[in-house]
């Protein structure tokens, strides 16, 4: 590091120079902010501030339900408190929460200048403020979601919720996620294409890890909730009976699809929560990690069993009970790694010399709240004892002490630790110390006796209850818990502003940490490092303190401005070597125009105005349009200096770019979407009541052919395109060909559609329909995506090196051609199968 | 035990028949091996701040393998192994047993109770006749949306839901008055839905069904 290339300006002179380029202007420029610094604060500020709507709720229930025959709240409304706490909780709180931190940290931490798509963070964070409104908002006209957190059907759908509120939460939730899948992706591409050089996976700090792993269990884990919401809007909108037994649907499907989601969900919730425990607990014991590479597998082995293990949500709905017994043993199997984190930390404490501070207090109410949750978990994973503890207040119990135990009481010590990074000051601690006793106190007394509430069989969501039961005083202390609580929360926020208004400066890295972030300057310039540097061992073990000046001296990477544009480095997903040079997006207000579209669209679904939806849907494809035309080069750039003797290429140049592995990265989320659409189409054919259907689909073979031929067509020219402009040559022709052959498609699918019998008539119409909508959406964005190739050749965007979008347009052709294949199979096998079904 | 004043009309832990009985021993169990399991931790972190030379000497791999693995691999196969064939013994099997079949149809939101083998009774509604000492197939329906059929002093609970028919096995040990709710939310009604179950004396069963319609 020590030899400078750069030997050029001041730190100051460099400073002002990046500043420029990466800040975001003041005023209404606010609002074309797309810089990860002020996205990740501005995600946590607002998951804040849900967070105490949703505590406000919750105080609202512990007032009902302090006393018996309360007649505080009717049930109209105690429905929807307790509905919206949930929702509120789980959607607008907890993973947004995270998704802040990790975007704020996770740049610094692996030596990046931001996220992969900055314009796709600030579009989530409109989405996800927009949405969190819809819902929030629905509460104050008194139409919010009623129908529990977990939405069941038949109760969710239109004959059992007439109004708006369950469409609130559908459209409403949807709307918030596309921050989470978009968050996803960004994250994944950031981890494994941006890491500073030298920083080889291996030498990732485990945070990193953490937080990768718990992206691509969002990627996978969120689709097929998102699928469901769309099939139960669809239900309930146009009548299409997915879930309704009388028509061949079934309510369970609800339940699969909702659970498939939801229980990857807890451990997405905790795994970044326990990244940043692995984090902080080796810096207060002054020991590195005790088994990294245990760690590594441990959470890796929690991603995949946990989605294997959703059906323990559904041990009371009569599944055979050998099935039961895989679920309840993959349940169980999910405590070991738990387990093996929970030592490995309590080793890592042991074997260093371990200092108290208050982020400790936090890792220690961790501990003992998520231990008691992770115990009283494996107790629900035993069938027969389910049987009686499911839907009592045991469970609700449960579910706090593992989700405010494994990331409240996390979260609380990241926040102490973390947000002298943010403000650039230190905690004072004289207010912080009984603000924890009182949450730990609190939260213990609240949720502690709701083990023993549900076992003297308390159900949940029951509005009241009588005497009679001896719940009372059970429910009464857990009253006072609650607000014991609430008061521990309120001394939290007022520790907080007073750390922001007296907390007393600081040079570098308070805690002695050995991670990247606090080599940045604190508070954080917007552009993190003024040079990037090179990681040559674990990046937690590194010295910030000497190498924040070094940075800020410009000795590493990329320590100059150039043409304006805003530089960091890109590498090799595994080794981490430097392989091109990616040049970030600016700030722009597209971000907002294409998220108020959006809102556009969920409002006009809400309003049941379709037409209205489907033109502002159009609106929207194209404002994404003028994303992709505010970036490129029109000419060829080749290698330039990257700083330390090295030179790169662009990233426009390059194959792997982070563009290119972000749409690959949406293809997968996009085909489990796909992947939980087949399974509920054979779910119903094998499970739902009330088949084989009245009528079947005719005369399909002919259309279906040309769908599937006319997309594997499109397919291959795509690749013929490419081809053409590596040599060179011009792909227009091919590309214009790949276009009018996915229309083709497009016309041959609307023929099947209206070939259709009846699709209110049959779930089995309904999910034929289903099928040929996402097949027509897929063909859709094949169509546009090759036209756009072909017009972005024509206006001097790519070249034989600048060739992106002939790539893009090859990625969505062969995923079309694939939904096509996969689909009509599909669609003309579920007659067969439809005529055994009800008798498989 | 700790929690023996948990008696109440609804509590799993006064078992009232052989399936909330032998649910409530695993509760113990589970209930015991927990808190050992807890003060083990408790101890270990307790240790590794004030007492850590006494830890110290464990290797890495012997926290990670032999506590993070080792150690749940046998409590958890021992219990996993003991709730599955517990969990068989509560199923509705129907070999050497000649249960009494009682149809029950949930609906917003009130329980409503049929007896297929005494033609011309009932349907009993928010009242649950059944024999005591018999063990008693109860067929759970929905008319509308999902229910959650539970008698905490009986058994475990399951659901009913809209074209499915789920099968539960309940037996009274003694006659008397039981008390039921619905378990899974069902809507405005849900908090109300609560049933009786009245188990009487085999011998006074029939009687009491022709009383009632």
């Amino acid at each position: 590091m020590s030899e400078t290339m750069e030997q050029g300006p001041s730190p100051i002179a460099r400073h002002k120079a990046l500043e420029g380029i990466w800040g975001t202007g003041p005023g209404l420029e606010r609002l074309a902010a797309v810089n990860h610094n002020i996205l990740g604060k501005r995600f946590m500020v607002a998951a804040l501030v849900f967070f105490a709507i949703g505590g406000i709720l919750s105080m609202l229930i512990r007032a009902q339900l302090a006393t018996p025959n309360s007649a505080f709240i009717g049930p109209e409304i105690y429905n929807q408190i307790f509905t919206m706490h949930g929702t509120v909780m789980m959607f607008l709180f907890a993973i947004p929460m995270f998704e802040g931190l990790a975007m704020y940290l996770l740049p610094k931490m692996i030596g990046a200048r931001d996220l992969a798509f900055p314009r796709l963070t600030a579009y989530g964070f409109w989405c996800y403020i927009f949405g969190g409104t819809i819902l929030v908002v629905s509460m104050l006209f008194g139409v919010a979601p009623d129908s529990g957190w977990f939405m069941y059907t038949p109760l969710s759908s239109q004959p059992y919720t007439p109004g708006i509120n369950a469409d609130v939460w559908l459209l409403g939730v949807t709307f918030v996620e596309i921050s989470a899948m978009a968050a996803a992706v960004e994250i994944i591409a950031t981890i494994l294409k941006m890491r500073a050089p030298g920083m080889s996976l291996d030498r990732m700090p485990i945070y990193g890890w953490y937080i990768l792993v718990t992206a691509g269990m969002m990627l996978i884990g969120f689709p097929p909730l998102i699928l469901g919401s769309i099939l139960l809007e669809m239900e309930r909108a146009f009548d299409l009976p997915f879930f309704d037994p009388t028509r061949g649907g079934d309510p369970l499907l609800w339940q699969h699809l909702f659970w498939l989601f939801g229980h990857p969900e807890v451990y997405i919730i905790f795994l970044p929560a326990a990244g940043a425990l692995s984090t902080i607990i080796p810096v207060f014991a002054r020991h590195p990690l005790i088994g990294y590479r245990a760690i590594v597998v441990a959470i890796i082995a929690m991603a995949f069993l946990s989605f294997g293990l959703w059906v323990h949500h559904m041990f009371t709905v009569g599944i055979p009970h050998l099935a039961l017994a895989f679920f309840s043993a993959a349940s169980a199997l999910v405590a070991i790694p738990t387990a093996v984190q929970i030592f490995a930390w309590i080793a890592t404490i042991a074997h260093g010399r371990p200092r108290f501070s208050v982020p400790m207090l936090y890792v220690m109410g961790f501990f003992f709240v998520f231990v008691i949750g992770g115990l009283t978990g494996v107790m629900l994973a035993m069938v027969p004892f389910n049987w009686q503890a499911h839907d009592t207040h045991f469970v609700v119990a449960h579910l706090h002490y593992v989700l405010v135990g494994g990331f409240v009481f996390p979260m609380l010590a990241a926040g102490y630790y973390w947000l002298p990074h943010i403000t650039g000051r230190l905690p004072l601690a004289r207010l912080s110390v009984p603000a924890f006793w009182l949450i730990f106190i609190g939260f213990n007394a609240t949720f502690f006796l709701m083990h023993i509430t549900g076992l003297m069989g308390m159900p949940r969501r029951i509005a009241t209850y009588p005497s009679n039961f001896g719940w009372d005083w059970l429910n009464l202390l857990s009253s006072v818990g609650g607000f014991i609580l609430t008061m521990g929360f309120a001394l939290v926020l007022l520790d907080i502003i007073m750390m922001f208004k007296f907390g007393k400066g600081f040079r570098r890295d308070p805690w002695q940490a050995g991670t990247l972030e606090w080599a940045t300057p604190t508070p954080p310039p917007s552009y993190n490092f003024a040079a990037i540097p090179r990681v040559t061992e674990r990046a937690d073990g590194l010295s910030p303190r000497l190498l924040g000046p070094q940075l800020a001296r410009g000795e590493g990477y990329l320590a100059h401005t150039r043409n304006g544009w805003q530089e960091t480095l890109g590498v090799d997903m595994t080794t981490g070597e430097p392989d091109q040079i990616i040049i970030l997006p600016r700030r722009t207000y597209l971000p907002l125009v294409s998220g108020l579209v959006t809102a556009a669209v969920v409002l006009c679904m809400l309003f049941k105005l379709y037409w209205f939806a489907l033109g502002a849907l159009g609106l929207l494809v194209v404002t994404f349009l003028f994303w992709a035309a505010a970036v490129g080069n029109k000419s060829d750039i080749g290698p330039l200096p990257a700083g330390q003797g090295i030179s790169l290429p662009l990233d426009g140049e390059v194959k792997g770019s982070p563009t290119f592995w972000g749409v690959v990265l949406l293809l997968a989320a996009d085909a489990t979407l796909f992947a939980s659409l087949l399974f509920g189409a054979l779910f119903l054919v094998v499970v739902a009541p009330g088949w084989p259907p009245p009528a079947l689909l005719e005369g399909g073979f002919v259309p279906g052919m040309v769908v599937v031929l006319a997309a594997a067509a499109g397919a291959g020219l795509a690749r013929l395109g490419r081809r053409a402009n590596a040599a060179n040559a011009s792909p227009i022709a091919m590309q214009l060909g790949a276009g009018l052959v996915q229309a083709i498609a497009l016309g041959a699918i609307f023929w099947l559609i209206a070939a259709l019998p009846d699709p209110t008539a049959h779930a089995y119409s309904a999910t034929s329909l289903a099928l040929l909508v996402y097949l027509l959406v897929h063909n859709g964005i094949a169509f546009i995506v090759a036209v756009h190739a072909a017009w972005r050749y024509h206006a001097g965007f790519v070249s034989a090196r600048r060739a992106t979008d002939p790539r893009l347009a090859v990625l969505w052709g062969d995923y079309a051609g694939f939904a096509a294949l996969v689909g009509i199979l599909m669609l003309l096998g579920l007659p067969f199968l439809a005529t055994l079904g009800g008798g498989l | 035990m700790p929690l023996a004043g948990c008696t109440g009309l609804l509590s799993t832990l006064d078992p009232a028949g052989p399936a909330a009985a032998s649910i409530a021993t695993l509760w113990w169990v589970m209930f015991y091996g927990a808190t050992v399991l807890f003060a083990l931790v408790a101890v270990l972190l307790a240790m590794s701040y004030w007492r850590s030379g006494l830890i110290r000497r464990l290797t890495p791999l012997q926290w990670i393998l032999g506590l993070g693995v080792g150690m749940p691999v046998v409590v958890l196969t021992a219990l996993v192994t003991t709730a599955f064939v517990q969990g068989e013994g509560l199923l509705p099997h129907r070999d050497g047993v000649r249960p009494v079949t009682i149809s029950v149809l949930a609906r917003q939101w009130r329980w409503e109770f049929a007896y297929p083998e005494s033609p011309g009774v009932g349907p009993t509604i928010g009242v649950l006749h059944m024999p005591a000492g018999v063990p008693v197939d109860l067929t759970l329906e929905s008319a509308d949306v999902i229910h959650g059929f539970w008698i905490p002093r009986l058994g475990g609970k399951l659901d009913a839901i809209p074209g499915h028919v789920n099968v539960v096995r309940l037996l009274a040990d003694q006659p008397g008055r039981y008390h039921g709710v619905c378990a899974e939310f069902c809507g405005d009604g849900h908090t109300q839905m609560r049933f009786e179950v009245i188990a009487h004396a085999p011998e006074d069963y029939q009687a009491a069904l022709e009383a009632s319609r």
